[in-house]
């Protein structure tokens, strides 16, 4: 993978850090474990146009569902320029566009759907999927859902209703870390054989075993865009270790939803040098 | 004095379906999904003219909201068509996140509301839907008398831009609204004009106001009768001029008094020009079985109950 998108990791990840870190609170675990897919996707997949348009029309549409994961995504949104990257100072602060979780109730670019109370993500990319259809559009969606959040039986609904209604401009990919608040998704409850599962929905089912590895990533989701527009949904199961980059918070669901302290902070950041500016 | 015609019996639900046809042969944007009472809610003749733009969704109404919510990115107008108790209470988070905080252009149309559902009962009686859905910030929430009422309402309401609650109900009741009446979101209309009271009704209750007018002049009472059709945004006006010629108010709606019209016009009233005010709603409580005059009857919804309330507050006059 190119340098410029190794170094674009490295400065993501100093971005979560320090954003949860200034405000005492936001989940830096499930934004870490997910931020080598934000850059694959904004930089080599997803087809978007600036200034950002609400509607989408004859481009990608990106949306995510678990959106306690809003660091990583208002991190690569300002690093690709949808907003000032000075924003980044105003998260989870008053009077800010970058709420704990997404919104676009204060038009903040790049966000077309509010999300956090979690499993209503699928649903919304069938609405926009079928909104291209509608439209004769040629463009793709794509949605990012967690793993604990299949949990919501809204999901399962979503799942059925895609294959029956055959919607092949749809990619969804399950960011598989395994773990969720009160521990990991076997102990809390367990999704089981997602793949299968998902292959008795009727849904073509792509897997991605290193979720942190950029080449990985890009290479599946490559695979899982050429197999759109064949009558079947497309899901792409990726795994991913929650924390990583940061070696004390990964493998563990501690850092779901806790920022690091001054120390913790030093230490984090020390295994993640500073590549093309801090905000 | 004004005088109304009834132009025949029909189902609210019914102008809800005639209206939908008339936007889909008019106007592209406008989509429609049903979770599996395409038939209840009159939409198979949109589903038959217009099968690409039809979505039956099954009986899964969270996934309704949610690809409702979606459609809108791409530009389109979806209508999504349920019981109302299926289209509020079952999916309020759905409503709330996706839609109403997203700012989404869906419009949630709503049949079956109300004690009049009938023989169902409780579980399908929602007596709540006005409330939930007036609470959320950036909802309109519309409930409509009549037949043309309700086909003027659910046109006007795909030409507003903005997230939309349109309830209705099943029984055929009296159909007295004009049919090329100009039908104005959040504007209250003048029915009657009257000295002594002021009774403010929606829904099927509109058509037991004008029938308690008329056994309300026998004892020398002239009420003044006001339609709010558009709850919220309210009318303020309307209500504020009429409660300062009168200076007694009956609300009127087949809801609950908690959370209905009755407390949006109470608010108004007593930030504005207060006046006492009696409330024809159902008292906290469920529904049940029966026919729904029955059901009117017994629940105090009917005429009777209206006029019994009106001479309740010409008492508390002071």
């Amino acid at each position: 993978m190119d340098k410029d998108l190794n170094n674009l990791v490295y400065q993501v990840r100093r971005d979560i850090l320090r954003m949860v870190h200034q405000v005492n609170s936001g989940h830096p675990g499930g934004s870490l474990g997910c931020t080598e897919f934000f850059i694959v996707m904004f930089n080599k997949i997803l087809n978007f146009n600036l200034p950002f348009s609400k509607d989408g029309i004859n481009e990608d549409v990106f949306l995510l569902s678990n959106g306690h994961i809003s660091p990583v995504y208002y991190s690569i949104l300002s690093r690709m320029g949808f907003f000032e990257l000075n924003e980044l100072k105003t998260f989870r602060k008053i009077n800010s566009r970058l709420q704990g979780h997404p919104t676009n109730h204060d038009n903040l670019p790049g966000i077309r759907i509010s999300s956090g109370s979690l499993g209503q993500g699928l649903s919304v990319s069938i609405g926009a999927a079928l909104s291209k259809k509608l439209n004769n559009d040629e463009s793709l969606v794509y949605v990012l859902t967690g793993d604990g959040e299949l949990q919501e039986g809204q999901n399962w609904e979503a799942f059925m209703f895609a294959s029956a209604n055959k919607i092949d401009n749809l990619i969804a990919v399950i960011d598989l870390n395994g773990q969720q608040i009160d521990g990991s998704t076997s102990d809390v409850l367990d999704i089981g054989n997602l793949y299968d599962k998902l292959c008795s929905f009727g849904w073509e089912v792509i897997e991605i075993e290193e979720g942190n590895n950029m080449e990985e990533i890009f290479k599946t989701l490559t695979k899982a865009k050429e197999s759109t527009r064949k009558r079947k949904p497309v899901a792409v199961l990726m795994k991913t270790i929650m924390g990583n980059g940061v070696d004390f918070m990964m493998h563990t669901h501690k850092w779901h939803g806790i920022a690091p302290n001054d120390e913790q902070l030093e230490i984090a950041l020390s295994q993640n040098a500073e590549t093309i500016g801090d905000y | 004095m004004r005088e109304y015609t009834n132009t025949g019996n029909k189902d609210t639900r019914s102008g809800f379906g005639e209206g939908l046809s008339e936007l889909g042969r008019n106007n592209k944007k406008i989509v429609a999904l049903c979770a599996d009472l395409a038939g209840s809610l009159k939409m198979n003749d949109f589903a038959k003219e217009n099968p690409d733009r039809f979505i039956q969704v099954g009986v899964a109404e969270a996934n309704m909201i949610g690809i409702a919510a979606g459609l809108t990115i791409g530009g389109k107008i979806p209508f999504t068509g349920t019981f109302a108790n299926f289209s509020t209470g079952r999916v309020y988070d759905q409503i709330r996140q996706s839609v109403a905080y997203s700012s989404k252009n869906v419009k949630i149309c709503a049949s079956h509301a109300g004690i009049t559902l009938g023989e169902d009962g409780a579980t399908h009686q929602i007596l709540e839907d006005i409330g939930l859905m007036k609470m959320l910030p950036g909802m309109t929430v519309i409930n409509t008398c009549d037949f043309n009422q309700t086909k003027l309402a659910t046109i006007a309401i795909a030409e507003y831009d903005g997230p939309v609650y349109l309830r209705f109900g099943r029984p055929k009741v009296p159909n007295f609204t004009p049919e090329n009446f100009d039908f104005k979101i959040g504007k209250g209309v003048l029915l009657q004009e009257g000295n002594h009271v002021t009774i403010i009704a929606t829904g099927h209750l509109v058509w037991e106001s004008l029938e308690a007018s008329i056994k309300l002049q026998e004892f020398g009472i002239e009420s003044e009768i006001i339609n709010i059709h558009t709850i919220k945004p309210l009318d303020e006006e309307i209500i504020i001029k009429s409660a300062k010629k009168t200076g007694a108010v009956v609300s009127a709606e087949e809801h609950n008094f908690l959370g209905g019209l009755g407390e949006s016009i109470s608010r108004t009233l007593s930030l504005n020009h207060p006046v006492p005010q009696e409330f024809i709603a159902t008292n906290d409580t469920f529904g049940e079985s029966g026919t729904p005059s029955e059901l009117m009857k017994k629940y105090r919804l009917d005429s009777n109950s209206i006029v019994e309330a009106v001479k309740k507050v010409i008492s508390r006059k002071k």
